[in-house]
């Protein structure tokens, strides 16, 4: 199963159309989308606005393939459960997100095993062609924990009013 | 109780999800989470957890409410580490903090990789520890590197 999240925040019509036109000449697959917002009426996927939490954790563990905004709530997720992950960053200038930090974290993600990006919707159709069949997670899935280095620099701030 | 009296403050979604990545980091210290999702809560049972509003910059009642919120959560808790990953709500909580003597941590979104957000940058002014989670964005007279949620 192919799965598309899209949040509850703001609409992302550009994802949510490129990837039903997708959808809609390789029916042979089985995907899911959340749409949230966005005005755009998939004609091909079954669909629902808004999900629980815990039915879009529930729908992710299902997926082989999740497809989603550049979030870092979606990303750590998705490496966490050990699932394929395709980003395109929200935009400002489309009424998607109040900034644009997330061209960033989508540019800086390129480089990161089992993450592939769309940097916006003509690379939707190119990415997911790659894609298919869907390939399994390269090596293991993201720990529970932050770096060990960055666990230490806290403890160690937390504990530094102590040697006065 | 020993350790430290710790206020862990982030908004909901990705910011919290960071901040939960930080827990080893804060055992063994008297713990006070803060967070603008209600539903945040179930990943810190048995713990203080406090929700306040949901803000940013374009909503001005919210903010004020949530000035307010974080005001009163700090007077009631008096932190001596408040520890944030952002992003309004981990600001405001680190310059109430600081008011009251606490000694303040600002850890930036990971999801800032192209540079730090308007509240990073804010918060760097007025924070003893100020990190970024990419290397590139380190500078002398900016936020540290140490390591990533990731």
């Amino acid at each position: 199963m192919i799965f598309l999240t899209v949040g509850t925040q703001l609409p992302f019509d550009r994802l949510v159309r490129e990837t039903d036109e997708w959808f809609g000449a390789h029916p042979d697959f089985e995907f899911f989308a959340q749409i949230g917002d966005s005005e755009f009426q998939p004609k091909h996927m079954p669909f629902e606005r808004i999900l629980t939490a815990d039915d879009v954790r529930q729908r992710m563990e299902e997926a082989n393939l999740i497809i989603a905004h550049a979030g870092m709530g979606t990303v750590i997720s998705a490496l966490r459960m050990g699932k394929p992950l395709l980003i395109m960053p929200r935009q400002c200038k489309f009424g998607e997100q109040r900034n644009d930090h997330q061209l960033a974290t989508a540019e800086a993600f390129r480089r990161w095993p089992n993450i592939f990006v769309a940097m916006d919707e003509t690379e939707i159709a190119a990415r997911l062609d790659e894609l298919t069949p869907v390939r399994s997670f390269e090596g293991d899935p993201l720990g529970p924990h932050a770096s060990p280095s960055l666990l230490t620099a806290i403890r160690d701030f937390i504990g530094e009013g102590e040697k006065e | 109780m020993v350790g430290k009296r710790v206020m862990a403050v982030a908004s909901g979604g990705g910011h919290w999800i960071q901040l939960m990545r930080l827990r080893p980091a804060l055992g063994g210290n008297d713990l006070c989470f803060v967070c603008t999702d209600a539903s945040a809560e179930k990943s810190v049972q048995g713990e203080r957890f406090h929700v306040v509003a949901d803000a940013n910059r374009t909503t001005v009642f919210k903010m004020a409410l949530l000035l307010l919120q974080i005001f009163f959560q700090v007077m009631r808790f008096r932190p001596e580490v408040v520890i944030t990953t952002g992003a309004a709500p981990g600001y405001w909580a680190c310059r109430f903090g600081r008011l009251f003597g606490a000694r303040t941590l600002w850890i930036d979104s990971v999801a800032n990789a192209g540079a730090l957000s308007m509240s990073g940058q804010k918060a760097g002014k007025v924070v003893d520890f100020w990190l970024t989670q990419w290397e590139h964005l380190a500078e002398t007279d900016g936020p540290e590197f140490r390591g990533s949620v990731l």
